[in-house]
């Protein structure tokens, strides 16, 4: 591995300062899962790695039944699956996360080090896109806030600027019968990448849904939010036709590749699948609530 | 490169390293501390042959770096024995000639206490995916999850 410095700021001031002086030659460092493997092959060479898991900003999981969840970038997975919360009112983020990897993997891995990694295929950006979850950003010039599926610009960049740094997501409390579900297809039980995710979030008023989320990974650039197809259920008692409508909708969304995982045509075909499966889901978890 | 003075505690000792920052923990507890039980796989966090035990998780040690362990409480397999005395899972894994070439061995057994030390009474479904993080090429698995079951079993005095 290339020389670095490591530095691990306990405040965000401190690690903000470390980043700027740093400049493109920073990177934030949470889990390491991705990162420390990128390094190794040479992919990424930051002469300073700014750990990111001292910082308690970063380190948030607390939830407030009016303003929703705050969770830090580099909450490790293992604590964020096993949380009573997330679990009752985030099934579905629950479920992306809990797919990352194996035990030792989930120990160290971040949901924020999984977005910010930039992959189209990350598991835990679809259900955050669903989720309506926006990133909170800080840098020298104060912070911002960019909504997750904005968030991620091309495979491995995201919206960043050199000296910015993602903080925390915040998403929405779920208000009344509202619930969502994520899922992937991989040819085995686990222990491999998305050859499509979807998630899906729906809110309903006795039968009729009264909004509806769906985040496609694996099928673009970049994770998307397909929103015509989510549109598409507002108003509408969610029967299989307005599944099966909006499902085509998220189809249409997708521009998938072929590659070694799966070719264009079947990853289209997939999309199709999970969202109607993820989208029954959701709507029976919200109507249990 | 300047190297970083690390303070921690490996199998219940405290322990101090000197390390680049571009050391991985593998690296620091193989060449630096001597601990070589811990055994280097593929790199990249698939096959779990460098697994620890990281402030009570099963981790990657190759996907640390040593830096990082600064003020963590490391396990080791050299830290499950009880001096002459093999943990029950080293005991059962011996019983049930569940190794053969024995390089992913450190790994399984160093996941398999965690999994112990969290859940004393596993089923089998549950010790097949805590595991799936540790690849092995020679045993197909199955005695190695015999293994676990029966250690958990006399662990539990059953």
């Amino acid at each position: 591995m290339h020389e670095l410095n490591y530095e691990a700021p306990t405040s965000l001031d401190q690690a903000i300062s470390v980043l700027a002086a740093a400049g493109e030659n920073g990177r934030m460092l949470a889990g390491g899962t991705d990162l420390i493997i990128q390094m190794r092959a040479g992919v990424r060479q930051p002469g300073q790695v700014i750990d990111a898991k001292k910082i308690p900003e970063l380190q948030a999981l607390s939830f407030d039944a009016q303003s929703g969840l705050q969770l830090g970038a580099a909450r490790a997975c293992c604590e964020i699956i096993a949380d009573a919360t997330v679990q009752q009112h985030y099934p579905g983020l629950a479920e992306a996360a809990a797919l990352i990897g194996s035990d030792q993997i989930l120990a160290r891995a971040s949901v924020g080090g999984n977005v910010c990694n930039g992959s189209p295929a990350a598991d835990t950006t679809p259900a955050l896109i669903a989720l309506g979850a926006v990133c909170q950003i800080a840098g020298p010039n104060g912070t911002r806030e960019v909504a997750v599926e904005d968030f991620v610009t091309a495979p491995g960049q995201t919206v960043l600027a050199p000296n910015e740094l993602l903080v925390a997501f915040q998403i929405p409390a779920p208000q009344g019968q509202v619930s969502d579900c994520y899922q992937r297809f991989i040819p085995r039980n686990e222990m491999d990448i998305a050859v499509v995710g979807v998630g899906s979030c729906v809110a309903l008023d006795g039968d009729t849904c009264t909004t509806a989320r769906i985040g496609l990974g694996a099928v673009a650039a970049r994770p998307l939010l397909a929103k015509e197809a989510g549109d598409s259920l507002v108003g509408k008692t969610l029967d299989d036709a307005a599944i099966e409508a909006a499902a085509q909708l998220a189809q249409q969304a997708a521009s998938p590749i072929s590659d070694m995982r799966g070719t264009a045509e079947f990853r289209t075909h997939l999309v199709g699948v999970l969202t109607r499966r993820t989208l029954k889901e959701a709507a029976a978890r919200a109507r249990a609530r | 490169m300047k190297k970083v003075h690390v303070q921690t505690t490996v199998n219940g000792e405290e322990t101090e390293f000197l390390c680049e920052p571009r050391q991985s923990l593998l690296e620091v507890l193989r060449d630096v501390v001597g601990y070589t039980g811990t055994k280097e796989g593929c790199l990249t966090g698939d096959c779990g042959a460098c697994s620890v035990i990281l402030d009570g998780r099963p981790t990657d040690s190759c996907l640390v770096l040593g830096v990082e362990a600064e003020g963590k409480d490391i396990t080791t397999v050299e830290g499950l024995a009880d001096g002459d005395t093999l943990h029950p899972l080293q005991k059962k894994f011996l019983e049930h000639a569940a190794l053969q070439c024995g390089i992913c061995t450190p790994g399984f057994l160093v996941t398999s206490k965690a999994l112990l030390d969290r859940n004393p009474n596993p089923t089998e479904h549950e010790i097949r995916y805590a595991l799936a993080g540790n690849l092995c090429r020679c045993t197909g698995y199955d005695k190695i999850v015999r293994a676990v079951q029966d250690a958990a079993a006399e662990m539990q005095g059953r």
